[in-house]
């Protein structure tokens, strides 16, 4: 089995309209999608869900207050600025990262270190196959943890079913969500668009990519907004070394299947976006028999 | 006043609306980029970067020789960063929080501080704007602690305006930046995706309990859901910014908004001034 890792770094150059794209050109797929912060390829797949799980990661601290006497020790000892003191020690949520310090030095024993719930995973079915998918709740930090739980549930199933495609739609950003997404990927495929922007993160992308060690490909979405930064980006590509695998014309046509909640191929089967869409997907196929060829590069 | 710019989603035009407000308002203005995964801000104002410093965070180094091997750092310690197998110690720094626990559990000296760097703090200015932004380190997973840098740093001097340009989520990074600040506003677009994560963007600085109000970027590509959630929950609106392939392509250039549409710079101003009431 194959895993195929779709990031931009950039948010908003189209991960998860491609993704969806893609999951409909894939044939024996499982899908996961690992933005697990503000997942939205379920907007386009209508999952229903079959699994649901708590996902409970870390501790938060809490204090008792009728043990608590107020000395301070919390405070001074917690690197995280979580907390305050009045009549007691006041533990602020979102500041507390769950290092247990405050806990273990506590003199009053006032402090307990509870399971912090932060968020839910799912296993649903879909018209494209099994998606695999989270939802982290506000303000949490262990995306990073949910990302590699996500990833760890689809593989499962995907051995289960026998498909030989899991089909990843990554996070933005290069952070700890993105780390943890890397791991197992055999390819990624990094989607930018004509903008400095866009080509100043897909910079960011490609080192990361470099620094794992994972094969990674370039797609150049919208890129008649600017064909001479489309240009910059190919030339980016051809000196890095980097495949670049196609490039996708703007389409308002790709926002109205957006809308309606499907993918360009089940609104606009004809247009030239799907038809670069559907060119590119055969490269990306192309390209995963070629990495199989070599699993000594596959980092774990 | 300090101002977060936020969204969900990414690629709504958080960086589009934080500079034109920077660009636009009167009085002593500064910018802080706080998605130091991806800092795009200079692209769009070219600052001259004055200054940068590198930021740190402590980790541990095991003075073997010192080590009994009696294993409190390896318990105190809740990020694996910290292992024992026999008379083997290892750390693990990538995984380290710095929460300082095993410096404090370990009575035989034998776990001195490093530091680890995760990016860097940069600063500089405009004509008009003092400019920081945090950068860091590709490979690096601890964005939050290099943030609440970033924002320390700007916050060194008082401004009548920082606006704070965040990173896209709901997670924690987010939660650093828009904190202390005194208003937030979400940058969404008008479709499916943009409203699905304005309301786990809503949803967050709801719990935080901070005023909020909602920027419309892209609008006329989709549909309006987004404008219809806003009513339904008293979100107020505060402006739209209709679709243009000119400012598409202004922004690709890296040109600012109010630069390629400067009639716009007087509904910036006219929010702001509505922002102080």
């Amino acid at each position: 089995m194959k895993e195929l890792l779709i990031l931009s770094g950039k948010g908003g150059t189209g991960k998860t309209t491609i993704t969806s794209s893609f999951a409909w050109l894939a044939k024996n797929k499982v899908l996961a999608d690992c933005d697990v912060d503000a997942a939205d390829l379920h907007i386009i797949l209508s999952p229903q869900e079959s699994q649901r799980h708590d996902f409970i990661s870390g501790v938060k601290a809490v204090v008792n207050p009728s043990k608590c006497t107020a000395c301070g020790t919390c405070f001074e000892l917690c690197r995280y600025d979580a907390i305050d003191i009045s009549d007691t020690a006041l533990v602020d949520d979102f500041s507390c990262e769950g290092c247990g310090v405050c806990a273990h030095f506590c003199p009053e024993n006032a402090i307990d270190l509870v399971p912090n719930h932060c968020g839910y995973w799912f296993v649903s079915d879909t018209r494209f196959g099994t998606l695999v998918h989270a939802e982290l709740k506000p303000g949490e930090e262990n995306s990073g943890k949910l990302v590699s739980l996500v990833k760890q549930k689809a593989r499962e199933r995907a051995e289960d079913e026998g498909a030989n495609l899991l089909l990843v739609d990554g996070p933005p950003g290069i952070g700890c969500p993105v780390i943890s997404s890397f791991s197992g990927a055999d390819l990624v495929i990094a989607i930018t668009e004509p903008s400095k922007s866009g080509l100043h993160d897909l910079k960011r992308v490609i080192e990361l990519s470099n620094h794992f060690k994972v094969p990674t490909c370039v797609i150049i979405n919208k890129w008649d907004l600017n064909k001479s930064i489309s240009e910059e980006i190919h030339e980016f590509c051809t000196r890095s070394k980097i495949r670049l695998l196609g490039t996708i014309p703007f389409d308002k046509r790709v926002i109205n299947a957006l809308v309606a909640e499907k993918t360009v191929f089940e609104e606009f089967k004809d247009c030239k976006a799907a038809q670069s869409i559907a060119n590119i997907w055969h490269q990306i196929e192309k390209t995963l028999e070629e990495v199989k060829s070599e699993p000594e590069q596959r980092p774990r | 006043m300090k101002i977060a710019i936020a969204s969900g989603k990414g690629g709504t035009g958080k960086t589009t609306v934080a500079v034109s407000l920077a660009l636009s308002c009167e009085g002593s203005v500064a910018y802080a980029d706080c998605d130091v995964e991806e800092p795009n801000g200079h692209i769009f104002l070219n600052p001259s970067i004055k200054g940068s410093s590198r930021f740190s965070l402590p980790i541990p180094v095991i003075q073997e020789e010192n080590c009994n091997f009696c294993g409190k750092c390896k318990e105190i310690c809740r990020f694996n960063a910290i292992t024992i197998f026999g008379r083997t110690i290892m750390t693990f720094p990538e995984m380290c929080h710095s929460c300082g626990g095993c410096f404090l559990v370990c009575d035989q000296g034998a776990i001195l501080e490093d530091k680890r760097t995760i990016g860097f703090v940069e600063w500089g200015n405009t004509d008009q704007i003092d400019f920081f932004q945090g950068r860091l380190r590709v490979g690096e997973a601890m964005a939050s602690p290099l943030i609440k840098q970033v924002k320390k740093k700007a916050m060194e001097k008082e401004y009548d305006w920082l606006m704070l340009d965040a990173p896209p989520g709901t997670s924690c990074p987010v939660i650093k930046t828009v904190r202390d600040t005194d208003f937030v506003i979400l940058v969404t677009e008008p479709t499916p995706f943009g409203l699905h994560d304005l309301k786990l963007a809503a949803r967050t600085i709801f719990k935080l309990g901070l005023p909020v109000g909602v920027i419309v970027n892209k609008w006329g590509i989709g549909d309006e859901a987004v404008k219809d959630w806003c009513a339904k929950q008293g979100l107020p609106i505060l402006m739209t910014i209709p679709f243009s392939r000119k400012v598409a392509e202004a922004y690709a250039t890296g040109q600012a908004l109010v630069q390629v549409q400067p009639e716009l710079k007087k509904n910036f101003q006219r929010l702001l001034e509505e922002l102080t009431k």
